[in-house]
């Protein structure tokens, strides 16, 4: 039983990664139904600035490499949309071939910068150490983690329910002749949409390096899983992303625990295909009149 | 001359190439790469009639490749084992021949398998997403996700099925020696014809009712439902054909190149698949076929050049594919035929493929 227990962490700490991956998809693929398979890369961008920021800052680079790597990761994501994904709109199964080109673009050129073997960034010394929790022990770095997806996810909400800004998001994912008739910038709030999203996976990409080292193709480990979850969260549903993120985490540690890593996966997926023939559209619907 | 008459005559040209020019003008080991084109393009053909034709956007044939590889590789490694354990078992120190493994001993059971798994799975999958309605961007995240586990279980099960190293060292492939140029010039023959009469079937599915509906449920696929149609059969069935050809393909695969692993299946080599399907022109089953061949001969002769160069220089074809032709190659063709009889005074003849609908 303990030994059950001891998994409960584990899984809350995977949920927390996907959680803080799949709050970035929230944005992009959730509001603006952009596939956007470079999102993996956009955590490696923020996961290298962390790792260039330790010459500058030293231990205390995961800290100061949060607000950078969001802007880093942000002005990347900007930049993708302003040259190219703004053509696609409408078409979201070409955005993903296309943003899928600009992903192995950026991992060559990751591999060619920063070299292919993987580079570590020392955790401070205060995210060093563990807690005993429920009979096992939970690193700091975990705790820290979780305590980061929790902060992301009361700040996404307040953006998105408590300001203009964020209201006008709203408005465009809801109906977005509507809103531009009602003069809401539609393209300025596809921007700041993307910029803000994109921004997540840099943030996610400082935690990734908290629990293991950073290489070329960090984000393509994630990238699957997370979406993943916003497919079973529902497509643009914050409740629903922090639900199925914390799910299939549970799930996912859980059936590493009962069969093994390989068959976990697999379990994972069959679960969710499970839980789609009871909510096609997953956890939350965004309630619409349009016929498809 | 008709389209139609010209398209026969392109087809018939075409296979003079693959069948008598090819074998005559390519060294042996030139040929048997030849020959692990044509299988890529037996998978694209797959994708093309899926995507293309059906707008299902299907990122994991890698799976079916896969299966139909393991099912062909396992048969092979049983016979070069005769009657004993094949060796990666005894290096994992698997002591019993495995249940799931002993069917393949027979080359009927076999053979079906290559086929017959592929379509089954693609049959469960196709029928519990489409029938719910799901479709477009879940669609592909889904059959990645697929990819994705489909690899990670290969690679786990170690004594099952070799691991990373996946399954390789075939002595005896149907009573001859792979490495022998004969036998790699048979299955040079055999893998061009099974692609021939795939490209022949599916350009026949594609001009059928069948067909016909397929594209109007690419296009519209609540009006297909309100017309009195169930489009979740009309998708099932397609999918599964798409996974019957990647599986065949996954078959072929095996004894022309000698192996099969977890590293050719995964989520890249799957969008690869997509990837030369979309530069062919993924509205012509032609351009699916001419794509695979075209970008799976340009990655490994890149590769032996700069093997870094060729991710930029495919992921920067595809964003360049993707922006300026979303319809390929053969959608350029076409764009250039048409604009040259208008110069001539030739009224164009009405856009055969329209831009994908919102999904």
């Amino acid at each position: 039983m303990t030994t059950l227990l001891n998994q409960l962490p584990i899984g809350l700490s995977i949920g927390a990664v996907l959680l803080l991956i799949a709050l970035g998809l929230t944005f992009t693929f959730g509001q603006m139904g952009v596939i956007n398979m470079a999102h993996g890369e956009f955590i490696m961008a923020g996961a290298y600035t962390a790792y260039l920021l330790q010459d500058w800052a030293g231990s205390q680079a995961v800290l100061v490499a949060l607000p950078v790597a969001f802007a880093v990761a942000g002005a990347l994501g900007w930049v993708l949309e302003r040259t190219a994904i703004r053509h696609f709109y409408g078409r979201p199964l070409d955005t993903l071939l296309l943003t899928w080109g600009v992903s192995l673009v950026l991992q060559q050129a990751a591999r060619d910068i920063f070299g292919a073997p993987n580079v570590q960034v020392v955790a401070p010394s205060w995210l060093t150490g563990r807690v005993e929790v429920l009979g096992g022990a939970l690193p700091y770095a975990r705790l820290f983690i979780m305590a980061l997806a929790l902060a992301c996810v009361a700040g996404v909400w307040l953006y998105l329910d408590r300001s203009r800004q964020g209201r006008r998001m709203r408005a465009v994912v809801q109906n977005r002749e509507l809103a531009a008739v009602s003069g809401v910038a539609t393209g300025r709030v596809d921007q700041l949409t993307f910029f803000i999203g994109s921004g997540l996976a840099g943030v996610a990409g400082v935690a990734l390096t908290l629990i293991g080292p950073v290489g070329p193709s960090l984000g393509t480990y994630y990238i699957v899983d997370a979406f993943l979850v916003v497919v079973a969260g529902g497509l643009g549903q914050l409740r629903g992303a922090v639900i199925a993120a914390v799910a299939l985490g549970m799930l996912n540690s859980f059936a590493e625990f009962w069969t093994d890593a390989s068959l976990a996966k697999v379990i994972v997926f069959a679960v969710v295909i499970g839980f789609l023939q009871v909510r096609p559209q997953g956890l939350f619907v965004l309630r619409s009149r349009a016929l498809t | 001359m008709s389209d139609r008459l010209r398209g026969y005559a392109l087809f018939a040209s075409i296979s003079l190439l693959l069948l008598v020019v090819a074998p005559l003008a390519l060294p042996a080991f030139r040929l048997d790469e030849l020959a692990k084109y044509l299988c890529f393009a037996i998978a694209a053909l797959g994708i093309g009639l899926a995507w293309g034709q059906g707008g299902m956007l299907t990122l994991g044939q890698g799976v079916f490749f896969g299966l139909g590889g393991y099912a062909m590789a396992m048969y092979l490694k049983l016979h070069d084992a005769g009657g004993d354990l094949p060796d990666f078992m005894v290096w994992s120190g698997v002591e019993h021949l495995p249940a799931l493994w002993k069917p393949f001993g027979n080359v009927g059971i076999a053979l079906a398998a290559v086929v017959a798994v592929s379509v089954a799975i693609a049959v469960v999958l196709g029928v519990l997403v489409f029938r719910q309605r799901v479709r477009g961007a879940y669609f592909a995240i889904l059959t990645q996700a697929l990819a994705a586990a489909f690899v990670i279980l290969l690679v786990g099960q170690q004594g099952l099925t070799g691991g990373t190293n996946g399954l390789t060292n075939f002595y005896d492939v149907f009573g001859r020696d792979p490495e022998a140029e004969g036998t790699q010039r048979t299955l040079y023959f055999v893998t061009a014809i099974v692609l021939g009469v795939l490209y022949l079937g599916a350009r026949q599915l594609v001009k059928s009712r069948f067909g016909r509906l397929l594209v109007a449920v690419r296009d519209g696929e609540d009006r297909v439902r309100f017309l009195g149609y169930n489009p979740a059969t009309v998708k099932t069935v397609t999918f599964a054909i798409s996974a019957a050809m990647a599986g065949l393909a996954g078959a072929l695969f095996v004894p022309v190149v000698g192996i099969i692993s977890p590293s050719l299946l995964g989520v890249v080599p799957s969008l690869e698949l997509v990837v030369a399907v979309a530069v062919g022109g993924r509205y012509a089953l032609a351009g699916a076929v001419l794509g695979a061949v075209v970008m799976n001969y340009a990655k490994t002769s890149f590769s032996e050049q700069w093997a870094g160069g060729w991710l930029y220089l495919e992921g920067a074809l595809f964003i360049l594919v993707m922006t300026l032709a979303p319809k390929g190659a053969v959608g350029l063709y076409e764009q250039a035929r048409d604009a040259l009889a208008r110069r001539r005074g030739v009224p164009a003849p009405a856009p055969t493929a329209p831009q994908e609908v919102a999904a």
